[in-house]
């Protein structure tokens, strides 16, 4: 008997660490030393916070490379970083480190923000909450699923990635109790990007995939 | 339709978001929640309140509001620490100080039973920050909330304020930038407007034709509008200038209109510099209106074509977010929070000088409908980010997330 799928939803506040980097050595440096927390925040906070969809850069190192220090080169490269190709918060961490100390190598000098555009380093506290809903077949969870709100998305979709074994989500790991049934939906859902697209965009594309594979 | 406040906002924003609302609130069912600030009407933090106090009650908290009282001179200090902490340089006399820390200590003999029982206290901005530190017996979670801009002080001030703030178990900021080092959770939240308010719910076209002619307002030409409290930081007088500029290219309007705020004692003097650039110029319609002129302002910003919001500080600019939902595209400064709610090219521009604003004025009247699209781009905007509904969302978060201490992730069970 496979367990019912628990709906779950969460809210995430943030918070300014004080922490500031004038320019691009100094985040090189900071970024050795902060919290894990931050690192996840830069890259995935943008989901569940107020930000404009579309935006240029996926994570806010990029943005603040183009924004504040004016660096495109820099930019383009970090905002190629994926976050979901890295094992944890630590693989993450080196590969931007490794990006920044190129890019430090290349220039002779250090590139700086003005006063008004320092980066400021920040981390978040989740909070994670029951909507007590529970579904019990897979039919169920492709009509609850425009339903969810963006923060069960976040919570089963992106969050599940630091929570699953397989850095996963949970769709996936739920679905998989049922045996090859859903090999063709697991596949579609495993080649969605979260990264990508924002988490209203990620609740369509997720619901048009079940839709499309679990018969009514 | 119904009284229940959750049912009218759940006809705006979704079923899915008030029911999450309703589990995050379940575990904070009965907390007694008090607010403070410094007047009951005028200014952003008074229309949150008035908004969110209710919202809490019906979530299950047990919330009020209570609000210091003080002298003349009590509000001159506080309008010169407000000036100061937003960066000018100014030394505010040792007797005004003194007088700012008497006016607490009266207000907490008369509040100090409430706060002390409170599970919760929300003192907003540096008006009765000191009062912690008459509430000896508190048990509850203080947390100080900071609407302005602190991120360029005038140091003296700020070292000042700080040892005040210093003492509570967190702080809320507007924005990262505004925060300034302390030794408790730093907190972000960005304000919020409330749709159902009368400021910004949808009103009739005959209220809006009857505000027009009331308004002495010219239907069939272009109207500009500021909608804000007559202050220097907003910059009024350069919306003058920008508004000039603007006028020789194309035939329009300007509506500099604000109310006053019972702890603001400089509003009268900026209006007289307003009115006196405003002179022999027909068409720039300078309005006093008083604090509750609510459904007027409403109406004004919904008659405008664009809206400004010139200014050169800002703690986060909710004229901004009224005029957005309004679905108006907003020419404002780059500063503080306009940055976070106006994007270029989207739902407005960034200008940082008053031609920056006549080229923006010009660009959207002779582009009728980028002017149209970014309105709606700007009202979706808002609706999915700036309602209080997420507001409320972000403090049962910080309530919950502040009973459990520093840990990354809290779950409820």
């Amino acid at each position: 008997m496979i367990d019912p799928f628990a709906v779950k939803d969460c809210a995430l506040i943030a918070i300014a660490t004080g922490q500031r980097a004038h320019n691009l050595r100094e985040l090189r440096d900071r970024l050795e030393t902060t919290s894990a927390g931050c690192i996840y925040y830069h890259f995935w906070g943008g989901l569940l916070r107020p930000s404009f969809d579309d935006p240029e850069y996926q994570n806010d190192f990029a943005v603040w490379a183009y924004h504040g220090l004016n660096d495109r080169f820099l930019a383009e490269r970090l905002a190629l970083i994926d976050p979901t190709e890295f094992a944890n918060m630590e693989g993450l961490r080196r590969e931007l480190i490794e990006v920044i100390e190129e890019r430090l190598d290349e220039n002779e000098l250090v590139p700086w923000s003005s006063a008004h555009q320092q980066f400021h380093f920040m981390r978040s506290q989740i909070v994670v909450f029951d909507s007590r809903i529970r579904l019990t077949k897979p039919e169920q969870l492709r009509e609850y699923i425009p339903r969810f709100t963006v923060g069960s998305i976040f919570y089963h979709f992106v969050d599940a990635r630091r929570r699953t074994p397989n850095r996963s989500d949970d769709f996936t790991e739920w679905l998989k109790g049922f045996g090859n049934s859903y090999n063709k939906l697991l596949e579609q859902i495993g080649n969605l990007d979260p990264y990508f697209k924002s988490l209203t965009e990620l609740r369509l594309h997720l619901s048009s995939i079940l839709e499309e594979n679990i018969p009514t | 339709m119904t009284d229940l406040l959750l049912d009218q906002y759940q006809e705006i924003v979704g079923e899915e978001v008030i029911n999450s609302l309703r589990q995050l609130a379940e575990p904070l069912r009965g907390t007694k929640v008090v607010h403070v600030n410094s007047t009951r009407e005028g200014g952003g933090v008074a229309e949150i309140l008035h908004r969110m106090i209710p919202l809490k009650k019906e979530l299950g908290l047990d919330p009020c509001w209570e609000v210091i009282v003080g002298e003349g001179d009590f509000y001159q200090c506080t309008k010169y620490m407000h000036n100061t902490l937003q960066g000018n340089r100014f030394e505010i006399s040792r007797s005004l100080l003194k007088l700012y820390e008497d006016t607490n200590e009266e207000n907490a003999e008369r509040l100090r039973g409430q706060l002390e029982e409170a599970d919760f206290v929300f003192i907003h901005d540096p008006q009765p920050a000191p009062l912690l530190s008459w509430c000896s017996g508190r048990k509850g979670k203080w947390i100080w909330r900071c609407h302005i801009d602190v991120s360029r002080p005038y140091r003296p001030v700020w070292k000042y304020l700080r040892d005040f703030v210093e003492p509570y178990d967190a702080s809320i900021w507007s924005l990262a930038e505004f925060a300034q080092p302390l030794h408790h959770p730093l907190y972000l939240i960005a304000p919020s407007i409330d749709p159902l308010s009368e400021k910004n719910k949808e009103l009739s076209e005959t209220e809006l034709q009857e505000i027009l002619k009331r308004s002495k307002l010219d239907p069939y030409r272009p109207i500009v509008a500021q909608i804000s409290r007559f202050d220097r930081f907003k910059d009024p007088v350069g919306v003058i200038q920008a508004f000039r500029l603007a006028k020789k290219f194309v035939s329009l309007q300007l509506v500099l209109a604000g109310g006053g705020a019972t702890d603001d004692p400089e509003g009268d003097e900026v209006l007289a510099e307003v009115k006196a650039a405003a002179m022999g110029d027909l068409d720039i319609h300078v309005m006093l209106l008083p604090s509750d002129a609510h459904r007027t302002i409403n109406g004004l910003q919904r008659i405008s074509d664009i809206v400004l919001q010139k200014s050169t500080k800002e703690g986060f600019g909710l004229t901004v977010t009224e005029a957005m939902w309004k679905g108006k595209p907003v020419i404002g400064g780059e500063v503080g929070g306009i940055c976070l709610q106006v994007h270029n090219h989207h739902t407005g521009f960034l200008v940082n000088t008053p031609e920056g604003a006549a080229l923006r004025i010009r660009y959207l009247l002779t582009h009728r409908d980028k002017l149209e699209e970014m309105g709606r781009k700007a009202r979706q905007f808002i609706l999915e980010n700036f309602l209080i509904t997420r507001h409320v969302r972000e403090y049962l978060t910080l309530m919950l997330a502040v009973l459990q201490g520093s840990e990354a992730r809290i779950e409820l069970a």
